[in-house]
């Protein structure tokens, strides 16, 4: 990861100095060594506390909608901005662009390499407190902690949203860091499986276990507001005239709306990136919505990957004169 | 003498009727004199596709026990393809409300015509037959909207 901090930075450095952007989106510490964060960095600022490491997990391409919006009246014309696309992120990349949500002319995107992000809560579940530090090295996690030092296996430590990894391959971008990165050694998990063991859960059990999720949810909106396919002007849910843009749920059915009508949105345009969920501070796994969803149009509407390109219409923005009727719903699913 | 104290239930439904098919098709039934169910509310959009997933939450929040959607049947839509958005989107709803284990059966989409005012009185018939089977809406209800 060093090395690969280093190459970046010359790399950044190299195209701020030549002029071919005028800034860059990279990351700085958080509070914590783990909350990563992103942040502006120009020309003239010093890169000692530039990041690049596991815990990087944050998708940049939604700051483009901002940074790339036409200046206003008495604002100066901003120059290119640099993004730092991962491989996922540049799908999210693509799908604001198919949504005339960024304006390409105005980004310049240097592809990453990535061979998954970290999660600390996987280091605390271990029983790793009084987090320090934290350094990676090759396959292994040198941990610095108030109770002294562990190491442990990278890949124990990897996202859960990472193993279901679409792959090294970058979608969009101008330049690669790294033009022949090679597919990182992954232990993949079939990411329709959750979904498929709810879907043969009672419904009885599966409300049982929606509640149980949902109810912990304490309408932060951190969920929509990281999410790059949750970019309306105004959100409904902060529309006041929508009767549904309380700041906090009333009672269960508002947990339930609130989720159901997140998921059903970015439905057709979620690229499956796993932000909502990584960001979660009540650990509420939303991305078995977003896939409920995806799986289901997969199904029926034939394999759609949101983000793939910047033209195919999406699954809720086509019909074929044939699809299923909705009646279809009562046959499926397990418990019938 | 003791008064019997027990309610029966009468399920509240909820009908979104496209203006240009199952609109007419109510009006039909009602001029032929074909019964339907009185606890049918019907509320009127301009097209199927003018639906909105809210709508259909809000209905259930606001107490009722089943949500059905008429339009003009595929290929006929006033604004030629609006039905078929709908249908997808209505399928790939129903398949979540399914999913966070909300009875299936208390959301249906029926096609309707203008013509249909049959139709229209018998869809209604049963899908008020089927949720008085399937009992009071519990899962998706706002307390607060109680009377
Ligand atoms: S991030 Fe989690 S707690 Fe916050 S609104 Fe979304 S689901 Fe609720
Ligand atoms: S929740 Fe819906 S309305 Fe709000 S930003 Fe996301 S897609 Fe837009
Ligand atoms: S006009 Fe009736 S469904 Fe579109």
């Amino acid at each position: 990861m060093r090395e690969i901090r280093e190459l970046l930075v010359n790399k950044i450095k190299e195209l701020l100095d030549n002029g071919t952007v005028d800034r860059v989106i990279g990351w700085k510490a958080g509070e914590f060594c783990y909350d990563v964060t992103p942040a502006i960095f120009t020309k003239d600022d010093s890169f000692d506390d530039f990041l690049f490491n596991g815990f990087c997990g944050a998708n940049q391409s939604k700051y483009l909608i901002e940074e790339t919006k036409a200046p206003g009246r008495d604002e100066p014309e901003k120059g290119k901005i640099l993004v730092l696309l991962k491989p996922c992120d540049s799908y999210s990349f693509n799908q604001l662009i198919k949504e005339h949500r960024i304006d390409r002319e105005k980004v310049y995107a240097l592809g990453v390499p990535s061979k998954g992000m970290l999660d600390v809560n996987k280091l605390r579940n271990m029983g790793i407190n009084g987090i320090l530090g934290i350094e990676e090295d090759g396959d292994m996690v040198k941990v610095k902690t108030l109770y002294g030092d562990k190491e442990v296996a990278r890949k124990d430590l990897i996202l859960d949203r990472c193993r279901c990894c679409k792959g090294s391959k970058h979608v969009a971008y101008d330049e690669l860091l790294i033009p022949e990165a090679e597919e990182w050694e992954k232990d993949t998990t079939d990411r329709f499986a959750e979904v498929e063991k709810l879907e043969q859960m009672s419904a009885e059990e599966r409300f049982d276990f929606w509640r149980s999720q949902l109810s912990k949810c304490i309408r932060c909106n951190a969920c929509r507001n990281v999410c790059p396919a949750c970019s309306c002007r105004t959100c409904v849910f902060d529309n006041a005239n929508s009767g549904v843009a309380a700041k906090v749920n009333a009672d269960d059915f508002e947990e339930n709306m609130f989720h159901i009508i997140r998921a059903w949105h970015v439905a057709g345009r979620c690229t499956d990136c796993g932000e909502c969920s990584r960001v979660c501070p009540q650990n509420i796994p939303l991305h078995l919505l977003n896939r409920k969803f995806i799986k289901d149009m997969n199904e029926l509407y034939g394999d759609f990957q949101a983000g793939d390109d910047t033209e195919t219409k999406g699954p809720l923005t086509a019909f074929t004169k044939t699809d299923a009727e909705p009646s279809i719903v009562y046959s499926r699913g397990g418990d019938k | 003498m003791q008064v019997e104290e027990k309610k029966e239930f009468t399920p509240l439904i909820v009908a979104f009727c496209c203006n240009w098919c199952s609109y007419a098709g109510a009006d039909l039934a009602g001029s032929n004199r074909l019964n339907y169910p009185a606890n049918v509310k019907i509320i009127r959009v301009p097209c199927s596709c003018r639906v909105n997933p809210l709508f259909i939450l809000r209905a259930f929040q606001r107490g009722a026990d089943g949500v059905i959607m008429c339009g003009c049947h595929p290929g006929d839509c006033h604004y030629t393809t609006g039905n078929y958005y709908a249908r997808r989107r209505m399928t790939t709803l129903f398949s979540m409300l399914d999913y966070l284990g909300i009875e299936k059966e208390r959301t249906r989409v029926e096609w309707v015509s203008a013509a249909e005012g049959v139709k229209f009185a018998a869809t209604m018939k049963d899908f008020a037959e089927t949720i008085q089977k399937l009992g009071e809406n519990r899962k998706l209800r706002d307390l607060r909207c109680e009377k």
